[in-house]
């Protein structure tokens, strides 16, 4: 058996042809070809094996258009929204590649979930793959990290409240949830600093991770060979096996292309929509989040009130720390599905629990008609977003703009014409803000009623004196249409 | 050791002209699927070379009665609007006023057409002078002398309810001819 596996086929050592033989001396090139290639697989190619190479093209994928996104993309709570606005309606292709990046992540996650789900069934963690089980748990929780923290940076109304929203539950976490939850915003609201922060997670820190793991994941999996079919010892593999060239690779660019034809006929004909500019202040938005995080969103529901600690937290864990240790008990040389019970069955429940999950958010909102009618005019709000032609943002570099802003009460618009043109603006500033002479006026319609500011005008008191403010010339008109003014800033 | 050393398929795999039309197969699908894949990726980052300058709106110079006795070149400062990227900022740009005979005026750019440096109007010596290599030119932005290669960019302007207007555009430097530089 040995002896199959190493030999190598005649036509491997055909002569290799002049450049092949100068680059080969100098790189070995072909020892590496022939290491990718010529990997053995028990029982041959399958289409089942196809999710691993999948995931590895969807990740170059997203790393590529991600990549290209950034040209454009500024991460700032200010320019954010615009710029991924600019990309959508005015950029070429920039509507496709933004979509092409969003459902890629879609597709990453039914991929991952092919990929777990064949492993499982397969017992392919079996024969000392604990290790690349591992790795394999941490590029789930890296995937869904990457989920998270790109879903903020279009930050439009539905990013906003969403991330808020999970920011939230990170609070929950027992004695360091608030420093946690403070941390990962970069203060205690979220703002431009939980941006940037997740901008750094999703552009710099989590793809550095991911391309380490993967490597890792790759290493591993080479280390431990193609676990092959059920029937197939986990330990020593008995099967005749097939080199992963050509009938694997096929496969694999098989699936591969079938991913890309998918995920452009999507991005083409359904674009993902940019809503409008997130407004912290909106308290009728009704956040929901990805679908694949709905089950969860669902599950917060459930468990609210006093159970949110064990069950939104502890619980789910929990359930991670056992989905991760499942090569550590599950040791057998057993791997059919149907004479491994406890694994299985766990994980069709867990699965088919998350799905119900799922299904009862969606029934939830359509049965709530209140719930179901925001939720449409969400909807309808970024479509007419998404129809608006884009608007530059007008640069802050702007020239000032006139000092008296226009007013539409004829009142206070005489007021400011006689406090731009008087002394007043001189030392309490064109806008009231305020100099170094006088102090700000703003708010002061706040703090004095109008009569009060009528008398204060015209009898001054002896800080006022102090201060240098001198006494006020105008008639009783006047005077009216500058208290009008004044109670105006804000 | 009986079962077979190769899984059936793997034989006929192995065949030299097989193998190399497999893989002739997996380079030209994999090439063509890469290049199609890479035209919006080019599109995408080649936007700025297609993406229409939107046109130079017009800017306003000043009351048209204000030069109306004008005797020599005036400078003036107008705003400009121009969109950045994303963004629309106004900058600021110089262009003189001068008048062209019979009441007519007429705008020239300050830009100078040798290198671009900001010509000055020297009263004293009634010409227009490039502080930068002497070029100098007429109180109308005639060629006169120095290095340029033709006379003072003259810029489009008309006269609207009593504003004189003027469509700040930039030229080609160097150039013998004015061509506007899209």
């Amino acid at each position: 058996m040995q002896e199959t596996r190493d030999t190598l086929r005649e036509d491997d050592s055909r002569p290799l042809s002049g450049w092949m033989k100068w680059l080969d001396q100098r790189t070995g090139v072909k020892s590496l070809m022939h290491e990718a290639l010529d990997e053995p697989i028990p029982g041959g190619a399958r289409w089942a094996y196809v999710f691993g190479s999948g995931l590895l093209y969807l990740f170059l994928s997203q790393v590529v258009t991600g990549i290209f996104l950034a040209l454009y993309y500024v991460p700032s709570s200010d320019h954010a929204h615009t710029t991924v606005s600019y990309i959508s309606k005015v950029v070429s292709s920039g509507l496709f590649l933004r979509s092409v990046h969003a459902y890629g992540a879609t597709a990453i996650v039914i991929l991952l979930f092919l990929h777990i789900t064949q492993t499982l069934l397969y017992g392919s963690y079996k024969g000392r793959r604990e290790l690349l089980w591992l790795s394999g748990c941490f590029l789930l929780a890296l995937m869904l990290g990457m989920a998270f923290t790109g879903y903020l940076l279009p930050w439009d109304q539905k990013a906003y409240f969403a991330s808020a929203v999970g920011t939230n539950i990170i609070s929950e976490v027992p004695v360091i949830g608030s420093s946690l939850q403070r941390l990962l915003r970069g203060g205690s609201q979220m703002g431009t600093l939980t941006l940037s922060r997740f901008y750094v997670f999703h552009v710099f820190v989590l793809p550095g991770l991911l391309i380490a793991f993967i490597a890792t994941h790759v290493f591993l999996f080479r280390k431990a060979g193609a676990a092959g079919p059920t029937k197939e010892d986990p330990f020593e593999p008995k099967l005749p096996t097939q080199k992963f060239y050509p009938r694997q690779v096929g496969m694999d660019m098989g699936a591969s292309l079938l991913i890309v034809l998918a995920l452009a006929v999507v991005a083409y004909f359904l674009p993902i929509r940019l809503g409008p500019e997130a407004v912290p202040s909106d308290t009728s938005y009704i956040p929901r989040p990805e679908w694949y995080y709905l089950p969860m969103f669902q599950w917060l529901k459930v468990v609210g009130g006093r159970w949110s600690l064990l069950g939104g937290i502890v619980l789910p864990g929990l359930l991670a720390l056992l989905f991760a240790a499942i090569p550590f008990f599950d040791r057998g040389r057993e791997r059919r599905p149907w004479r491994r019970p406890v694994v299985v069955a766990g994980f069709t429940i867990f699965v088919a629990c998350y799905a119900g999950l799922g299904a009862l958010s969606y029934h939830d909102d359509a049965s709530d008609s209140n719930v179901a009618g925001q939720l449409a005019r969400q909807r309808n709000a970024e479509i007419r977003y998404m129809r608006q032609p884009f608007k530059p943002e007008a640069a802050s570099s702007a020239p000032p703009a006139a000092p008296v802003p226009p007013s539409a009460d004829p009142l206070i618009a005489k007021g400011a014409t006689i406090f731009a043109a008087g002394p007043c603006s001189d030392c309490h500033g064109t806008r009231g803000e305020g100099t170094d002479k006088a102090p700000a006026l703003i708010g002061v319609g706040q703090k004095y009623s109008a009569d009060r500011l009528a008398f204060l005008l015209h009898h001054r008191t002896p800080e006022m004196i102090d201060g240098g403010m001198p006494s006020v010339d105008l008639d009783q008109a006047e005077t009216a249409a500058l208290v009008a003014y004044l109670r105006s800033l804000k | 050791m009986s079962t077979p050393a190769c899984v059936p398929g793997q034989e006929t795999d192995s065949v030299p002209e097989r193998r190399s039309f497999l893989r002739n197969v997996f380079v030209v699908v994999g090439g063509l699927v890469s290049t199609a894949l890479a035209i919006p990726l080019v599109r995408f980052a080649a936007f700025p070379l297609r993406a229409k300058e939107d046109e130079t709106s017009w800017s306003d110079v000043g009351k048209v009665d204000e030069f109306a006795s004008l005797a020599g070149p005036v400078a003036r400062t107008i705003d400009v609007q121009r969109t950045d990227g994303w963004r629309s900022s106004t900058a600021q740009d110089g262009v003189y006023v001068v008048p062209a005979g019979s009441g007519a005026l007429k705008v020239l750019s300050s830009v100078c057409p040798h290198l671009g440096c900001a010509v000055r109007w020297i009263d004293d010596k009634d010409r227009f002078i490039c502080p930068c290599h002497g070029g100098t030119f007429t109180r109308t932005g005639a060629y006169v002398s120095g290095p340029p290669r033709r006379a003072m960019d003259e810029l489009d302007s008309k006269v609207e309810n009593g504003v004189l207007k003027v469509r700040l555009q930039r030229f080609r430097q160097l150039a013998a001819t004015k061509e506007p530089v899209a």
